[in-house]
């Protein structure tokens, strides 16, 4: 389980940064979303990996980290949020600029 | 109430925005007394805290009353103190000249003006490294609404770039702190820097991985070289207030990076002592001799300051990067120097170009204002004060700063510190006497600007005036705050009475 966990995380933030470096601010919002995602699978991971563990202190031996839930809790609050916000911006960059690049220019093919 | 004063710079702001979401146009005088009144109110719980901080003891604000290690906790010592009082200190500067019309281009100026104080006082006061990320996220989140304030073309570019940017580096910190977490069990750093005391070998990789993507991060914030590119189209497209409140964010990061690396890399740390020193010296080096071409090549008067702004974090992280008590006393002084000195410079760049009308902050031929000599007046001022020459206090940060430097560094920072203030004072002397002398021949320019304006604006640039006068106390001060820091087994007692007792 562990390899499988570690191989998704690598690729998910492979893909994320390769889009978060394209021109276009599709790709880029798509690249960060992939990217904050792979930060979610990786916070989650950093207690250790438990299964069939209870998700409660005290209920037996065998219990998964508490803290790494919460904190993936809060990092997807705000990831939502900030996509939220970085879509709406792009859309803006894309009406007043008049083109969908993330340096406005107009001629390029990437 | 005395020991709730820790939680009230992050609470205060809070519920001065709340209050103002209550509609978002209209009632522009009720929202501009309740944002000055929270201000002001900021800057007297920020004079309570610094005096209370003053005596040496470090106390903290367990929130929810679940103690260290495992609740949340707010630590106040003489550098957080500092930090908030100098935040307060700018906003009030900013808020006032921003009560001159700026506020009513766009929706909610106020409410997030407060936000964004909201999440600085919170980076400056917390004890914890995920909540750092989440007053990151807060005053960002702020930062990022605020650039937009007013709308129009190069606001919007300039805040694509600065948001993705900022988003990706909220992931590295994510994963950073993720990392950091694994390798030692905790979250609070001065648990984390008491078991770096008893790190197992195998995990020394981890911790450091962990602290150097920490370090890209607060380097993003703090603009160090290859970093640094967002800052000078974001800052000289940014609304002036907005603006002049940005000039104390590089200095969050600064703050994230002298805090993370005294405490958990100190002494205590062993092997891992001062691992980031060689990076941000020389990088901090470096960003100081770009930033000189860059101050040089401006060819908008904003654009210059934004460059000056870099100059300034140049010259902090060397301070940083001499990781030795006479540097970190120097850096602070400087920083609170600087801090306010570029705020006031945004400011008055903005009534600059108000006066000027069509050719704005463009260093081109104009005509003559209005206020022309009052406003001349203020930018040699500010120009002294920034350029460091005497007798303002630029100049005493400086001397500090070379002065602390110790043999080898010597070599390197005297000649590039004194080159870019060199190139700093060429450019500000060549901006002024095309802004204010090579004037056409014509009619006179602009209206009188409102009063709010000219408050906020010399409220910024006296403050270098006062930091003369009061120079004894306040390096006195930062003298005792740079020992504070080198000895992070303080922090750690106050915080933990039993370490060590428990495992």
């Amino acid at each position: 389980m562990e390899l499988l966990y570690a191989i998704t995380t690598g690729v998910l933030t492979a893909s994320g940064l390769y889009l978060t470096l394209r021109g276009r601010t599709f790709p880029v919002v798509v690249g960060l979303t992939l990217l904050s995602y792979a930060v979610n699978l990786f916070l989650f991971s950093m207690g250790g990996l438990t299964t069939d563990g209870a998700a409660l202190v005290n209920e037996g031996d065998n219990f998964a980290d508490p803290l790494p839930q919460a904190l993936v809790l809060t990092a997807i609050v705000i990831g939502f949020a900030m996509t939220a916000f970085v879509v709406i911006l792009a859309m803006r960059a894309r009406s007043e600029v008049g083109n969908d690049h993330v340096d406005g220019k107009k001629d390029d093919r990437e | 109430m005395i020991q709730h004063l820790i939680v009230l710079p992050v609470v205060l702001p809070l519920i001065a925005g709340i209050l103002m979401l209550y509609q978002r146009h209209g009632l522009v005088r009720y929202k501009r007394i309740v944002s000055v009144v929270a201000t002001l109110g900021l800057l007297l719980v920020a004079i309570g805290l610094v005096n209370q901080a003053a005596s040496g003891e470090i106390t903290y604000y367990a929130l929810g009353d679940w103690q260290p290690p495992f609740g949340i906790v707010l630590m106040l010592d003489r550098l957080s103190a500092l930090m908030v009082l100098v935040t307060a200190l700018l906003a009030v500067g900013a808020v006032i000249f921003a009560c001159g019309g700026d506020d009513e281009k766009g929706s909610n100026f106020h409410g997030l003006f407060q936000w964004q104080l909201m999440g600085i006082n919170g980076a400056f006061l917390t004890g914890d490294l995920f909540n750092l990320f989440v007053f990151f996220e807060v005053l960002l989140l702020a930062s990022y609404a605020l650039l937009l304030h007013g709308g129009g073309k190069a606001r919007i570019q300039s805040s694509v770039h600065y948001v993705v940017l900022n988003l990706a580096g909220s992931s590295l910190f994510l994963i950073g702190v993720g990392i950091l977490y694994g390798a030692t069990g905790t979250l609070n750093m001065a648990d984390m820097a008491s078991r770096m005391s008893e790190l197992p070998a195998e995990r020394e990789g981890l911790v450091v991985a962990g602290a150097m993507i920490l370090l890209v991060v607060f380097g993003l914030k703090a603009a160090i070289l290859p970093l640094y590119f967002w800052l000078p189209r974001a800052y000289a497209a940014a609304p002036a207030p907005v603006a002049a409140l940005f000039a104390v964010m590089t200095k969050v990061g600064i703050y994230a990076i002298l805090r993370v690396y005294s405490l958990i890399f100190g002494d205590q740390a062993g092997n891992l002592e001062a691992i980031e020193q060689s990076w941000v010296w020389w990088l901090s080096l470096a960003t100081l001799a770009a930033a000189g071409v860059g101050v040089m090549a401006a060819r908008d008067f904003r654009l210059l300051i934004a460059y000056l702004v870099l100059i300034s974090v140049g010259t902090l992280l060397a301070g940083v990067g001499m990781r030795s008590p006479e540097a970190t006393s120097a850096l602070l002084y400087y920083l609170a120097h600087t801090t306010l000195v570029t705020g006031g410079l945004f400011l008055l760049a903005e009534m600059i170009g108000l006066q000027r009308g069509k050719p704005g902050t463009r260093l081109v031929k104009g005509r003559p204002m209005v206020q022309g000599a009052a406003l001349a007046l203020a930018f040699f001022f500010g120009a002294i004060a920034i350029a460091g020459l005497p007798p303002l206090s630029g100049a005493f940060g400086k001397a500090l700063m070379l002065n602390a430097a110790e043999g080898s560094q010597r070599l390197w920072l005297w000649p590039l510190l004194l080159l870019a203030s060199l190139a700093s004072l060429i450019a500000l002397s060549r901006a002024g006497s095309t802004l204010f002398w090579r004037s056409h021949r014509g009619n006179i320019s602009g209206s009188p600007l409102p009063r709010y304006q000219w408050v906020g604006m010399l409220w910024l640039l006296s403050s270098s005036l006062l930091m003369v006068v009061f120079a004894g106390p306040v390096s006195d001060y930062t003298q005792a705050t740079a020992e504070q820091l080198a000895n992070p087994g303080l922090v750690i007692d106050t915080l933990l009475p039993d370490a060590g007792d428990t495992q």
